[in-house]
């Protein structure tokens, strides 16, 4: 671990979240408060997701699943028991990384298309118990009422710490994915993606890995889904599992360049700044979902390096230190 | 000398076909073994057997004295045995150096990142790729992926190195450089089981052979002896080729 | 008795219908191992051509089987080349995503023209009645259809040169090639009736069950069901694992709320995929 302290890239990692956490303190901007939550949130669930796509070439169009049980876990909990935040959120984390775990094991033994379907099948069935099972309020969902930002000296205030607290959980899933790619479980992963029947052959402990990175890509999107829907102080299926957010999270993976930590942050940040610019914009508003699609296939097609592929290939050098 | 690596009755059927039948030998330590035999004569397969690829369906498999029966190919290679494959497994976008890192991490001493490094530097300079270090395996030529092969395997330290027609495929300049990094191997103790169709090439590496055909043992022994085996003689005419090279080379 | 006969038949009657919805799924997967993504948004497409073909120019329902089959044709050799044919020889996700990408934006579409609006296309055809049961005869004459298209298109897999040539790919595509066959061609043409399949299905669906532009997700998701339940690339297989899927949902209905079907469809799915993937990897070659 201390190694990484050598490392130049920690030290950028650490600069982009304390810019990040200050830039809308400075000018005590509330809407550019909520406009970089948003962009914490998504690289957040751009760089856990890439944990399974970009180091082991496991597409999961589910990824949104662990933001959703994540969301109703802390929003149930907060809301039937009354506990406060921080440990609805870490049980939140804690309980769908175990249920990813145990999950992991059985779907993970299906390569490539097969497990992206089974991934499909598994949002869809995890979406339509939630909207059956009545102690999450079914599909008309949960709301939590005003009492809950109290213990945190109000909403103004309440929104600030919420904040922070994105942040922090963004700068965690960045910092997790740099320990991890300089690892040995990392190697093992991007030896799995590469060719996973010689990674066997090596050694590599491809079901025991794959289930873990699974397990693990679960545990901080899980609880920026608590954070954020103890934020909206509302919860109902089809925010928390909403296929098209999974959709995003794998097209900024791919935009940045998948399997790199710094361009899925990039690419995150800049598609969620372009995504707000379009939603507001009177004439694209509607064509959301046409421009992800489009550049998506673009992507695909064209750069399959995506921007840290192009980057890398000009820039020799930036491989040494951007991850 | 005593056995590293024994098989008793080792039998594996596809469908209607017998790949490997009630198959017996043992490779012992420090030798080289050679495995040969006609096109179709399960030797892949058998090796396949060994690393865990597939389950046998009957017999017993036993490595340093471990039964590896049906075992799973990463435990098979935490034992100490690695391989190679008779159509090369790049792990493609990394570099040289990182495939012989994932050998040496994960192979028999399961070795810490900083010290697979150094293992894979190592084997890196014994089969002469040194100077493609950084290249990605997607750059290597046939001859230059066939030596991240073995580079990868040797990485792992094994006890045990598998090659499974590591001269396929070479020119002659090339399959000379193969064997003399082969040898170079053997010095440093490593016992090899290896199959090979160039008979030159295997009768003069290997201490012993094992000859198969049609999946059951059809001779064992030294060079010299297999040769003049009749039975072998007679496999080996339904390609006079072969036979001809057969009877040259332990002349 | 004679109520479960008849959910029997309902159950056979509407698989029939999720068989075919499956059949163009799981011909382009068995021919060059695409799992077109944009299959849903291809079934709607067909929805929307019924319902503009029956109330802008007011043809009869099943007269627009026609031109849905030549559009969607077109439509999916078009497919092939902007999104599938860079693919070939390229990691199977890359087609995942190629073609999710485009369902993406044909979807976005959709939604900006029509929003998610319920739609539906009326057609009153005589029942046949069973005692107390009643079978409505819009659904008895879409079955009878989705049988008759898959037996047409048995019969042209098997019986025609271009049919015995798209066999031919997929069992082998660079042994096809050796002997001749434009595989780049036959590719396309694959992919032009998976399409043209998917529009289809979409017709014989409107006339049954009201939808939206999002209606497509589900069938498509019915369709990996069936294609799992049914085997790869064989529309004989499709209808099969149609019907099983049909004969379930009438199955389970008396025992669980409607709702559940899909939470106990979706579960199936994923058990039967992790179930059977060695099965599923070893009948994907030659299964055409």
């Amino acid at each position: 671990m201390l190694l990484m302290l050598r490392r130049p890239f920690f030290w950028i990692i650490a600069l982009a979240v304390v810019a990040f956490a200050l830039a809308p303190v400075v000018g005590n901007d509330v809407s550019m408060r909520e406009s970089l939550l948003l962009d914490a949130l998504y690289i957040t669930l751009a760089s856990n997701l890439n944990l399974m796509l970009g180091y082991a070439g496991y597409v999961n169009f589910g990824s949104i699943v662990f933001f959703g049980l994540g969301g109703y876990i802390c929003v149930w909990l907060v809301n039937s028991y009354n506990w406060p935040l921080i440990p609805s959120l870490i049980v939140a984390g804690l309980g769908v990384s175990g249920l990813a775990l145990i999950f992991g094991f059985g779907i993970l033994r299906l390569r490539g298309a097969f497990f992206a379907l089974a991934t499909i099948g598994v949002i869809e069935a995890v979406q339509a118990f939630v909207e059956n099972f009545t102690p999450w309020g079914g599909s008309a969902g949960v709301y939590l009422s005003g009492e809950i930002f109290k213990p945190l000296g109000g909403p103004a205030h309440a929104l600030w710490i919420i904040y922070f607290m994105m942040v922090a959980v963004m700068g965690l899933s960045l910092y997790l994915s740099f320990a991890i790619k300089t690892s040995k479980f990392g190697l093992g992963l991007l030896a799995i993606g590469q060719n996973e029947d010689a990674a066997a052959i090596l050694g590599v402990p491809t079901s025991r890995y794959k289930a873990l990175v699974y397990s693990v890509s679960a545990f901080l999107p899980a609880i920026a889904g608590g954070l954020y829907f103890f934020k909206s102080a509302f919860i109902q299926p089809s925010d928390a599992f909403d296929l098209s957010l999974s959709t995003e999270a794998l097209v900024v993976g791919m935009l940045g360049g998948e399997g790199t930590v710094t361009g899925v942050a990039i690419g995150a940040f800049l598609y969620e700044e372009l995504r707000g610019y379009l939603l507001t914009s009177s004439t694209f508003a509607n064509f959301q979902l046409v421009v992800s699609g489009a550049l998506l296939l673009l992507i695909v097609l064209f750069f399959p390096g995506g921007l840290m592929g192009f980057i890398y290939s000009r820039f020799p050098r930036t491989q040494k230190v951007l991850e | 000398m005593t056995a590293l690596l024994v098989l008793e009755k080792v039998g594996k059927r596809f469908g209607g076909l017998q790949a490997v039948k009630d198959l017996s030998f043992e490779v012992r330590e420090g030798e080289i073994l050679g495995l040969i035999g006609p096109n179709g004569a399960g030797k892949s397969t058998l090796f396949n057997l060994i690393n865990g690829v597939f389950a046998p369906d009957t017999g017993r498999i036993t490595f340093v004295g471990t039964d590896i029966t049906g075992e799973k190919p990463y435990r098979v290679a935490r034992h100490g045995l690695a391989r190679t494959h008779q159509i090369v497994q790049p792990l493609t976008n990394m570099t040289v150096l990182e495939n012989c890192t994932v050998g040496a991490c994960f192979g028999k001493d399961n070795l810490p990142l900083h010290r697979a490094r150094a293992a894979a530097r190592d084997a890196v300079a014994v089969t002469g790729l040194q100077d493609r270090a950084e290249a990605r395996a997607s750059q290597l030529t046939i001859a230059g992926k066939k030596r991240l092969e073995l580079a990868r395997a040797l990485a792992a330290q094994p006890k045990l190195l598998m090659l499974d027609e590591v001269l396929a495929g070479l020119n002659p300049t090339e399959v000379e450089h193969m064997i003399g990094v082969i040898r170079r191997i053997r010095e440093r103790g490593v016992t090899i089981l290896m199959i090979e169709h160039l008979m030159q090439a295997i009768m003069s590496l290997s201490d012993r052979i094992v000859v198969l055909n049609f999946g059951q043992k059809l001779a064992e022994g030294v060079p010299a002896e297999v040769a003049q085996h009749p039975q072998v003689i007679e496999a080996y005419l339904g390609n006079p080729k072969l036979a001809a090279e057969l009877q040259g080379s332990s002349a | 008795m004679l109520g479960i006969l008849a959910s029997i038949i309902d159950g056979v009657l509407v698989g029939l219908v999720y068989g075919l919805a499956a059949m163009g799924l799981t011909l382009i997967w068995g021919v060059m191992d695409v799992i077109n993504l944009t299959h849903g948004a291809m079934i709607v497409a067909g929805m929307f051509a019924l319902f503009l073909l029956t109330s802008v120019l007011g043809l009869n329902p099943y007269a627009a089987l026609l031109p849905v089959l030549v559009g969607g044709f077109l439509v999916g050799v078009a497919l092939y080349w902007i999104s599938i044919h860079r693919m070939v020889g390229r990691p199977p996700l890359m087609s995942l995503l190629s073609t999710f990408a485009v369902n993406l934006v044909l979807i976005g579409v959709g939604t900006a023209v029509w929003g998610t609006a319920l739609f539906n296309v009326n057609v009153s055809l005589p029942g046949i009645t069973m005692g107390r049961y009643t079978f409505p005869g819009a659904h008895i004459l879409a079955a009878v259809l989705a049988a008759v298209i898959a037996a047409l298109l048995y019969l042209f897999l098997q019986h025609t040169r271009l049919g015995k040539s798209v066999r031919a790919v997929a069992n082998n595509r660079e042994a096809a090639e050796l002997v001749g066959i434009p595989t780049t061609r036959v590719l396309a043409i694959s992919v032009g009736l998976g399409v043209a399949l998917a529009g289809l299905s979409g017709v014989l669906i409107a006339t049954l069950f009201p939808f939206t532009v999002l209606s497509g997700d589900g069938y498509q998701l019915k369709g990996f069901v069936v294609t799992v339940l049914g085997g790869f690339g064989n529309p004989v297989g499709a209808l099969l694992g149609g019907i099983a899927l049909g004969l379930l949902e009438g199955a389970v209905t008396p025992f669980v709320p409607v709702s559940w079907t899909l939470v106990i469809e979706f579960v199936l799915f994923v058990l039967v995929l992790i179930a059977f993937p060695a099965g599923i990897f070893r009948s994907r070659r030659g299964a055409l």
